[in-house]
């Protein structure tokens, strides 16, 4: 890849963070509406979020074209790594892959994820008010809540882990004492947010949240 | 009568060997006689005398380099056992049988355990990791520089480019162009100087262009591998903070 790739890398940096470490927390906010609220709360949810001003250009600019550059050059990244976890058994280098191995996970992940909800709806099969029956269908589906339950992990340690790391690639923690200490606060961010996203996750499996599930929902769902 | 005859102690080791930088490496496996506080070097010494396989096969000798022999010149880092370090300091008594040694590949392997590290001494060139005093007239004294901040300098300053770091590094590779962390960690410590700081910048940019510090991913490998207890993830943390801050000013274009 030709061109500097400290600028390509600062901004695969800043990214991950503002805006898509800001949208995953919001992501889990609106959702776990859904398990603190039931169905008519993720409804509300959604439709606060669609309400938003100039919503076309907030997803565009907040979240399509970041998590594109993100998710591509990160590819690049993963790639550009030996993982030498056999030979260097030490807890930050065992961090380092699995920053890598989860960032590929989260990446298939996202892209199946945006394929059976996001996309749906574009297409016109699934309108927004039917968002939380299209889940229902999702996490009914035994391998899809295990593919999803998966994905979930990744990419929430993968936010906190690169949380950690960013603090170390803009010289905020500088320091071992520093840097230790905001990796225990980054690693209980890791088990909250992921707790809370799984439980939004056993929500959706509620019957509240299966009525009226079209056969146009079901698509999507090829196991 | 009593037994007089003492059993001869050996020491069993497993050697990677490589006859030219473009052939195919294999393995051989030597027996030495044992001696009180052996070293890797001596170990290899002792094949380089009688240089017969374990199965008593005449073979070459094997290459390696050494020049101190007391961990200060980083000429003899080699793959010892699985971890990168100095043969010189290895000592034969602590380290499990056989004892496996190896070139370090992320290098260019010259012949057998000789690895050619141009690339370290490259990187240092690239970032100015001097300090400029040549002048056409008498630049009389420099600045003086703080005994605390003196003290920590020293310890960056025990950096002898002996590759250990780049071993040990999952970014230093074929597909990365990530200059490693001892070029990193040497632009802080002639940044800390008080004369080398009026040429900062300089060093700074040359980090902040392809092949960089960017190439880090915090693995922190290196600072548990090298020798010298180099706090090198310190160092890189504080130049990442120099980059940022040079960065916005140069986009302020302060």
């Amino acid at each position: 890849m030709k061109g500097n790739s400290y600028l390509s890398r600062k901004i695969h940096s800043l990214l991950g963070v503002i805006p898509l470490g800001l949208f995953i927390i919001e992501h889990m906010i609106t959702n776990y509406s859904a398990y603190e609220e039931g169905a008519q709360g993720f409804k509300d949810s959604v439709k606060f979020l669609n309400d938003l001003p100039l919503v076309f250009f907030l997803e565009l600019f907040g979240i399509w074209l970041p998590l594109l550059f993100h998710g591509v050059y990160g590819l690049y990244v993963a790639y550009q790594s030996n993982l030498n976890t056999g030979r260097f058994q030490y807890g930050r280098n065992w961090f380092f892959t699995l920053q890598r191995i989860s960032g590929v996970i989260t990446f298939i992940f996202i892209f199946w994820h945006l394929y059976q909800t996001r996309l749906q709806v574009m297409l016109g099969n699934v309108t927004h008010e039917e968002l939380g029956n299209q889940m229902h269908s999702i996490t009914t589906n035994g391998f899809y809540f295990v593919f999803y339950v998966i994905g979930i992990i990744a990419a929430t340690f993968h936010f906190s882990n690169g949380m950690w790391a960013f603090l170390v690639s803009w010289g905020i923690t500088i320091g071992p004492r520093a840097q230790r200490i905001s990796s225990y606060i980054f690693m209980g961010v890791f088990v909250i947010v992921a707790l809370l996203f799984l439980l939004s996750l056993t929500a959706f499996r509620g019957d509240e949240f299966k009525e009226a599930a079209s056969a146009a929902l079901q698509m999507t769902n090829l196991v | 009568m009593a037994e007089t005859a003492v059993a001869t102690k050996t020491v069993k080791l497993v050697i990677t060997r490589q006859d030219a930088p473009d052939s195919a490496p294999y393995t051989e496996e030597f027996e030495v006689p044992y001696r009180a506080n052996m070293n890797v070097i001596s170990a290899l010494m002792e094949i380089q005398r009688n240089p017969k396989k374990v199965d008593g096969q005449k073979t070459a000798p094997v290459c390696w380099e050494s020049n101190c022999l007391e961990e200060v010149c980083g000429a003899c880092s080699m793959v010892i056992n699985g971890k990168p370090r100095q043969a010189c300091s290895s000592l034969i008594d602590q380290l499990e049988q056989p004892v496996r040694l190896a070139p370090m590949k992320t290098f260019p392997v010259v012949r057998d355990l000789v690895i050619n590290r141009e690339r370290m001494f490259n990187a240092l060139k690239r970032v100015k990791a001097w300090i400029p005093i040549d002048g056409t007239y008498d630049l009389g004294p420099g600045p003086r520089m703080a005994e605390t901040k003196r003290q920590w300098a020293y310890e960056l300053s025990k950096c002898m480019t002996c590759g250990v770091c780049l071993e040990s590094c999952p970014n230093v590779n074929d597909r990365n162009s990530f200059i490693g962390p001892a070029a990193i960690s040497q632009v802080r410590l002639f940044n800390a100087h008080p004369t080398g700081e009026m040429n900062k910048e300089e060093r700074l940019e040359a980090l902040m262009e392809d092949g960089g510090i960017e190439g880090c991913g915090n693995s922190q490998n290196c600072v548990r591998s090298c020798p010298k207890g180099i706090p090198l993830t310190t160092s890189i943390a504080a130049i990442n903070k120099d980059t940022t801050k040079h960065l916005f000013k140069k986009w302020l274009g302060m």
